[in-house]
């Protein structure tokens, strides 16, 4: 019997009750008295020197309240990098100035260089058109590409950087050298150069933000689409604009998805409550679609070049990777950590391979900012990593299958340190490999392919055999390795008078369904209802210092601080109940929402105890203190290490050169899954970003930097007829050994498995109808298969 | 947006009158026209609404010809002229999503003429006449290069009449975006001959494939274009495909349209 309750229960999303019936409530939905809008002028040139911003007329156009440039926060601070990398020669990467509106040099189109704030959003608009006629900016030659980029140092996207390059980074600077040397020697080297296309987030909400400023008190509110209220709370307030915190509250309400985007701050949000305070009215600002494929923060964007080192029998010897990323034209706060130490630690793959390199050059080009995007580095190294080892396997003639499998790393070698850095604490390879394939019906593949050869359609599967790190991450680790910020997090457990509790959370939920599934084990912990829980997030006046929600780290992390501050909660609670009993301490055990005397039937319930904690007219004051609430910090011991196998299969058609994908089948390994039909709408979200990534989604920017897909009409979203039906299995569990709810995180599997799974099908299609093609950059659109079938 | 003002006539006469009015536009379904001016693209100061004229809404049948007032939805095409006229009836089903359906229309779409819209291709293939407030046009006229017509100022499109042709298809290949067509072909079979009208291809909008014609009324079969080359001097090439590729996508759908059509 599958439980109905508790943690393991599909228990239904109780957010999407509101979402669904159009009461959730988002930024943009919340009306202020005296509210004024922010509109905001953005470069239509990818790299120009600011002449001059026509402001005049916009100022005495109808409705105009105030209008801000560059020039107005020259002396505040920049939005700050969080990580600082160092490069291989031991120097620290250029961190130039992030304006909260760009001075003296616009960067991308869409650099916002004025904001006009106005009564009404179309005399904001008006006034903006207005100003962008009357702004003289020089255009300078635009760097879009970065190879170029590296090398003409006469053109610059920030004038102090001489190369337009922020580091380049090593990893492991040590292991270089054998890691060359397992080259020379090694009796088969298979290289491949490969480009991670850029995306764009594309949440369904686009960013929005609302600045108050309250005179009576001095204090300020921000509402905005983030992913971290605390984080962005910091930022604004000791990086930016030095508002004292505890005079700034961040609200993240309701937020429509962000897959990363809405984990930074963005200038807009300085903006809105720089305008608040000056007007002392409400200013807001909703992000138009274009503007948020202009501004939003992209994702990947790099140029590789790896090369594998086998034996003739597929036995890996060595990885090496060259990268060059994109960072565009700012450092975005995650930018730096994104292409480094969530993609090269990465490099080694499940596999027992001895030597592994990695070298990151990470540039700054006149295109908008790149940043995490769902897997964040981790879908460049599996990308870069499993279409290597299919061509290998090409090359030598061998299996794919049998190449992963006898590469695998065994169960009896955990914890493993890799040659990256990272120390795997578990996980079964095999046994998801052999899961997928089961799932997959490999051994049926023939007829399948014989049956699409019938209707006129080549078939391929392809494989892909993913690990990742997330559950991020150890405060001392990231601390050492360059973060400005720690990554525990935190809750707090009220329990109310009346027995039912406020849990408040440091995670924020902007879709994945915290609400439902952190409610589940706090009530299976606490032996109530899963009704009896409320989950509160996304507030800094009303939940402890959290750290948001990204990384796949909002179980893993947060969930256990929950788990912590339940057994805080316990504890006290078993104090009241051995006073109420009349009962030693220890004789007290907690179980099914009764404190009972061990062997005896005298017992409390959890409700009897909470409301003694409140109305202590029978309780111990001398020694405890009335009330029931507790709060944990939780700082993880390591990163978690989901893994799995995912298994595609495609049709091609020779003619049109269109790709469908017809069948995916994902063996994961989340170690220990609390809300299975969570844990599976993750999984088809993240394939279907996969698969966009893989068969659809192109950032094109022309040579002036002029972004070429930024509507829907030229940038294609998948769609439900695009992808398959999914077939998703999480049953090969090895729970992870340093939290106690032994979860993994299972919110980017899916886009960090998905993209080489594809890719490697499209080619053994092609392939059996005897086109020999080495390699389609993603998208892998028709157009691009044709061409390579028709050379 | 910008301000404009919305008027909404019941006839031909009084929207004809109205068009001729300082800077007013004629709206239909506003698929095309509102996004464009949400952009601040186009600013009308004169919304001259085309959807409570019933005389141009509807499909009617006679004498082997099909009908669609141009204020007909793309919907409603799709439902009724399932029957008579299978293959507009399934080009029409396929236009955008049903939102775009239940308001876009086949007056908007043939005016507007985008060279990657679906219905100029049908009404070419099928050498329709398209009806205006001042006289018949036919579609071999009517289409003048990308985003062009013969349409004059403050003459607008009334009705379209299709001859219903022995066999039809039309096969669209989606551009992986927008979902109009990066290539789409109608072929159409009349007793006098076979009509092959290609969107999405070219430079200079809806085209017919002269040689594919002549190739198809001598053997109406997908065999019959095998030896056939298209010339892709004048096709687009953009983000979603070469030149090359899409004139090997007018042969190819052409094949698969004959085929279909059966
Ligand atoms: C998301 C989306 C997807 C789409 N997909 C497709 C697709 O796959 N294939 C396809 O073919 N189209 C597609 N379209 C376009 C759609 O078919 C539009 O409806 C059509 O282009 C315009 O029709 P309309 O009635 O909305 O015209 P409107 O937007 O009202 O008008 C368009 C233009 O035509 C003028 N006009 C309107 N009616 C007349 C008339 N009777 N006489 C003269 N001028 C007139 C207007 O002044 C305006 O300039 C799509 C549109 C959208 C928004």
């Amino acid at each position: 019997m599958p439980k109905d309750y508790g943690i393991g229960a599909s228990s239904k999303r109780r957010e999407d009750v509101r979402f669904l019936t159009g009461r959730g409530v988002y930024t943009d939905d919340m009306a202020l008295h005296g509210q004024t809008y922010a509109v905001f002028v953005r470069s239509t040139v990818a790299h120009g020197r600011i002449r001059s911003v026509g402001t005049e007329a916009a100022s005495k156009m109808p409705g105009v309240l105030a209008i801000f440039t560059g020039e107005d926060f020259k002396d505040v601070g920049g939005n700050p990098a969080g990580w600082l990398i160092n490069s291989r020669d031991g120097t620290p990467m250029h961190e130039p100035k992030r304006p909260v509106l760009a001075h003296g040099k616009v960067r991308h189109v869409g650099d916002a260089y004025a904001a006009v704030i106005a009564e009404t959003y179309q005399q904001a608009k008006d006034a903006a058109q207005q100003i962008s006629d009357d702004t003289d900016i020089e255009e300078l030659p635009a760097i879009v590409d970065m190879r170029a980029a590296l090398a003409d140092s006469s053109n610059r996207v920030h004038d102090e950087i001489p190369d337009n390059q922020c580091y380049d980074w090593g990893w492991i600077e040590d292991n270089r050298a054998a890691v060359d040397a397992a080259f020379k020697s090694a009796p088969h080297v298979t290289t491949l150069e490969l480009v991670n296309n850029r995306l764009v987030p594309n949440a369904m909400e686009p960013r929005a933000s609302i600045g108050e400023y309250f005179p009576g008190t001095g204090d300020y509110k921000l509402t905005t689409t983030s992913q971290n209220p605390h984080l962005t709370r910091l930022l604004v307030a000791a990086f930016v604009l030095g508002i004292p915190e505890n005079k700034l509250t961040v609200v993240a309400p309701d937020v429509g998805g962000g897959f990363g985007s809405k984990i930074y701050h963005y200038g807009e949000e300085a903006l809105v409550l720089a305008a608040a305070k000056k007007l002392a009215r409400p200013v807001r600002w909703t992000a138009e679609r274009s503007e948020s494929f202009l501004s939003d923060a992209h994702g990947r964007d790099h140029v590789t070049k790896i090369e594998l080192a086998c034996d003739k029998e597929g036995n890996f010897l060595a990885f090496r990777t060259e990268t060059m990323a994109n960072v565009g034209a700012y450092l975005s706060n995650f930018a730096t950590v994104t292409p480094t130490f969530l993609h090269g630690t990465l490099m080694a793959g499940p596999y027992k391979v001895p030597h592994v390199y990695v070298n990151v050059k990470t540039v700054f080009t006149n295109t908008a900012p790149v940043d995490a995007y769902r897997g964040a580095g981790r879908p460049e190294a599996t990308y870069s990593l499993e279409r290597v080892i299919d061509k290998m396997c090409r090359e030598l003639g061998l299996d794919p299958f049998e190449v992963r499998r006898k590469n695998f790393l065994t169960t009896d070698m955990f914890p493993y340190t890799t040659p990256v850095g990272l120390v795997y604490d578990t996980g079964n390879y095999h046994a998801t490999l052999d899961k997928a394939m089961e799932m997959a019906d490999v051994a049926g593949f023939a007829k399948r392919r014989a049956d699409s050869a019938a209707r006129g359609k080549l078939r391929g599967m392809g494989l892909s055999t993913w690990i990742e790190a997330c559950g991020i991450a150890p405060s001392n680790l990231v601390g050492i390795l360059g973060a400005r910020v720690g990554l525990y997090d935190a809750a707090t457990v009220r329990v109310n008078a009346t027995g039912n509790i406020s849990v408040m959370v440091g995670a924020h939920s902007h879709g994945q369904g915290h609400e439902t599934v952190f409610a589940q084990i706090a009530a299976e912990k606490l032996g109530i209802p899963e009704s009896s829980v409320e989950i509160v997030h996304g507030d800094t006046s009303k939940i402890p210092f959290g750290m948001g929600s990204y990384g796949s780290r909002s179980l893993a992390v947060c969930g256990v601080a929950m788990t912590k501050a339940i057994d805080k909660i316990v504890a006290k609670g078993k104090k009241i109940a051995a006073h109420m009993l009349e009962a030693a301490e220890g004789d007290i055990t907690f179980e099914d929402g009764k404190f009972s005397v061990a062997g005896t039937d005298k017992a409390k319930t959890f409700g009897e105890i909470a409301f003694s904690a409140y109305v202590p007219h029978n309780y111990p004051l001398e020694t405890l203190e009335p009330g029931l609430e507790e709060t944990a910090f939780y700082d993880p011991a390591n990163f978690t290490y989901p893994a799995g196998a995912y298994i595609c299969e495609v049709e091609v058609d020779e003619g049109t050169g269109k790709v469908d994908v017809v069948a995916f089948h994902c063996a994961d390994d989340f170690g220990n899954v609390m809300n299975p039909m969570i844990v599976e709408g993750q999984v088809h979200g993240g394939v279907g970003q996969g698969i966009g990534q893989a068969l659809l989604e192109s950032t094109t920017y022309d040579e002036n930097g002029q972004l070429l897909t930024g509507s829907y009409m030229d940038y294609a979203m998948p769609r439900a007829g695009d992808v398959p039906f999914y077939n998703v299995d999480y049953s090969c569990q090895t729970a992870c050994t340093h939290n106690v709810l032994g979860v993994k995180g299972c919110g980017e599997a899916g886009a960090i498995g998905s993209p080489p799974a594809v890719v490697n099908a499209v080619l053994d299609a092609l392939h059996s109808g005897g086109h020999k093609i080495a390699h389609i950059d993603m998208p892998v659109s028709p157009g691009r298969v044709w061409q390579a079938i028709n050379g | 947006m910008f301000d404009f003002e919305f008027v909404k006539p019941s006839s031909i006469v009084e929207a004809a009158r109205l068009l001729g009015g300082e800077g007013a536009q004629a709206l239909s379904g506003g698929q095309t026209l509102m996004p464009t001016m949400k952009q601040r693209l186009a600013a009308p100061s004169v919304l001259v609404s085309l959807t409570g004229i019933a005389e141009m809404k509807g499909l009617s049948v006679a004498a082997g010809t099909l009908t669609v007032g141009a204020a007909t939805p793309h919907a409603v095409v799709a439902a009724e002229a399932a029957r008579v006229f299978p293959a507009l009836a399934a080009l029409a089903g396929g236009i955008g999503d049903p939102a775009v359906r239940n308001r876009g229309t086949i007056g908007g779409s043939i005016a507007n003429n985008d060279p990657s819209a679906c219905y100029p291709a049908a009404v070419l293939a099928s050498g329709a006449t398209v009806v205006t407030s001042k006289r018949r046009i036919a579609a071999d006229d009517f289409f003048q290069g990308m985003f062009s017509t013969a349409l004059e100022e403050g003459e607008f499109v009334t009705s379209v009449a299709f001859p219903i042709p022995e066999k039809a298809a039309y096969v669209k290949f989606n551009q992986p975006a927008s979902r109009f067509a990066l290539t789409g072909v109608f072929v159409a079979k009349f007793a006098g001959g076979v009509r092959v009208a290609v969107t999405g291809a070219s430079n200079n909008g809806v085209f017919r494939w002269a040689e594919a014609e002549a190739a198809l009324a001598k053997s109406f079969t997908a065999d019959a274009l095998q030896g056939l080359g298209v010339d892709d001097s004048d096709m687009i090439t953009d983000l979603h495909g070469t030149a090359a590729y899409r004139a090997n996508l007018v042969k190819v759908l052409t094949g698969r349209a004959v085929s279909a059509a059966g």
